[in-house]
């Protein structure tokens, strides 16, 4: 398999636009071709060759390496192959991917996977607020794909999200999967408050009743659900706590609302 | 051809295309995955009178279940994809929905799509969730119990049914334990089903009836007890016909079926009062797919 490796010379002094480097829109191109390609950036547009060194040649997989939090929109509309980001990522990774795979080694910025529909992208660090969230003006958020994030995440992660599935290892800010509509929320750490808030449909799966939970859920009770097996098989070979969740004999405290609005959204408490 | 003292008529099995799919039901135990499964596959004997014909395929380990709990593979049959979907709907619905502890899902992937939660979920009444798991959808549906687990759909492929083979014997227990070493051999083979009572059919039919208002009727020519009135097709030693009736997802299917069976049956021989074997057929112009039975002896 073919790699295309762009490796950062300086941090930039602008925030660069990145949403023309990916696999399919590289491919096929000369180094020279790929290096006279304009970013747009904070100021004039930039040189891809100006800002990083090419090597290797076009093909489903692109690195950049040295990457920093002013690269942003990296893998934007991706649609098939891989991106693997050494280094930091700035503000809408993975932004309305369908299909591929981004994988981030360091953190990532604000609304990163917003709008995706498809595809795996993963943060080996933090993501900043509003991971998988629309952007203002925009209906929906992630409607499919999954999103795993090793270290934490900020506020308002899963605004609006419609489907597909986020996976937070460590802890969340405030309004964790505010307006969500459905899909698969996880968290293995703890919660900000207001988690849930405006929440329609959807599953929060959390591993202990958080503070400042919207008055508005409802206490259903301890039940073991046979949906959470299929979850558990799904998530096999992924990290801990998602990947090491028990097939069989896993219990859960089942808080449905909000029930400010539609309130079938289910959070769920592990036993 | 003679084979332990059987007679093997140089005839066929006629089959004809059907429609089929397999649902995966498991339950909190065997116990209750076959109490659902039984039910789901009751009165489903042909598709004359039933609308589809189904029964349970094998027994799966809960290794083998989409939620790690044990169950039962059914499949079932029907002329047509539109026919099948009802006849789903409705099984699923009255005997797997209503059974405790039940949980139902696709039993092939493949196929044209039909609903099988995907309408009973509205028994949720507004309540009902839908999760999109590994590229599948699935309906969590709140019940008494708890929550039925229902996938969406299930796949449609097309089928054969109608294989068989007659075993004349010298008396009915004899005719009966042939056929029951027969289906227990059967049963070992994947993608069939023997959708009559206990895998057997005593009363094999003939197109057309002297009565107007029926299509079939009697098949007089192998019944025993009016053997001397009818243009029989008993020699005066055989007492009593039994018959088994094959449906598989492929001819290849039906056709290891028919070889298993008959083996069984030629194993017990005419010690055993096996007198010969036979096969239903109407001539060969109505059905798509013909099972030789001496061409599948000699396979």
């Amino acid at each position: 398999m073919s790699a295309l490796r762009l490796t950062l010379r300086a941090a930039p002094a602008q925030r660069v636009d990145c949403a023309p480097l990916t696999p399919a829109a590289l491919g096929g191109k000369s180094a020279a071709e790929i290096g006279a390609l304009l970013l747009a950036a904070g100021g004039p547009p930039v040189r891809v060759d100006d800002l990083f060194t090419i090597e290797g040649t076009p093909g489903d997989t692109l690195v950049l390496a040295g990457a920093t939090a002013r690269l942003d929109g990296i893998g934007t509309a991706l649609n098939g192959g891989t991106i693997e980001v050494d280094g930091d990522a700035g503000d809408y990774l993975g932004r309305g991917m369908a299909t591929g795979t981004i994988r981030v080694s360091g953190s990532v910025g604000t609304f990163a996977g917003s709008g995706m529909t498809g595809g795996e992208l993963r943060v080996r660090g933090h993501a900043g607020d509003f991971l998988g969230a629309p952007l203002p003006g925009e209906h929906r958020g992630i409607r499919g794909g999954l999103v795993l994030v090793e270290g934490n995440a900020g506020e308002r992660a899963g605004d609006r999200m419609r489907r597909g599935t986020l996976l937070i290892k460590g802890n969340t800010g405030a309004l964790l999967a505010s307006r969500m509509v459905a899909g698969t929320i996880a968290v293995g750490g703890t919660v900000g408050p207001g988690a849930g808030t405006g929440m329609r449909r959807g599953t929060l799966l959390l591993p202990a009743l958080p503070a400042g939970l919207p008055a508005t859920f409802n206490d259903c009770g301890t039940f073991p659900l046979s949906f959470l097996t299929l979850l558990a098989r799904a998530w096999r070979g992924l990290p801990a706590p998602f990947g090491d969740l028990p097939e069989r004999g896993l219990r859960v405290r089942r808080l449905m609302g909000d029930l400010a609005a539609e309130g079938k959204g289910e959070i769920l408490i592990r036993a | 051809m003679i084979a332990n003292g059987v007679l093997i008529d140089d005839e066929f099995a006629e089959a004809f295309p059907m429609k089929a799919t397999r649902v995966i039901i498991t339950a909190q135990n065997l116990q209750w995955a076959y109490n659902a499964a039984h039910a789901a596959t009751g009165f489903a004997t042909s598709v004359i009178a039933c609308g589809c014909e189904a029964g349970v395929e094998r027994e799966l380990a809960p290794e083998e279940t989409p939620d790690g709990r044990p169950g039962v593979a059914i499949l079932l049959f029907a002329m047509s994809g539109k026919e099948l979907g009802k006849q789903i709907e409705r099984r699923i619905g009255q005997c797997v929905l209503t059974s405790p502890t039940s949980a139902a899902f696709a039993g092939i992937d493949g196929g044209e799509p039909v609903a099988l939660g995907k309408n009973l979920r509205f028994f949720g009444d507004g309540f009902q969730q839908s999760k999109f798991i590994g590229g599948k959808r699935y309906w969590r549906v709140p019940v008494m119990d708890g929550e039925f687990l229902v996938e969406e759909t299930t796949g449609i492929v097309p089928a054969v049914g109608g294989g068989n083979f007659l075993v004349l014997a010298e008396s009915q227990p004899q005719a009966l334990a042939a056929c029951e070493a027969a289906i227990v051999a059967m049963k070992r083979v994947p993608n069939v089903i023997m959708p009559f009572p206990g895998g057997v059919v005593r009363s094999g039919s003939k197109v057309g009836s002297k009565y107007k208002a029926l299509s079939a009727s009697t098949n007089d020519a192998f019944c025993p007890t009016i053997r001397g009135i009818t243009r029989s097709q008993l020699s005066a030693e055989v007492g009593s016909v039994m018959e088994i009736v094959i449906d598989g997802l492929t001819a290849d299917d039906v056709s290891a079926a028919t070889r298993a069976g008959l083996d069984a049956v030629i194993r017990l021989g005419a010690a055993a009062g096996v007198r010969r074997i036979s096969a239903g057929n109407y001539g060969g112009k109505l059905g798509k797919y013909h099972f030789r039975l001496r061409e599948i002896l000699a396979s």
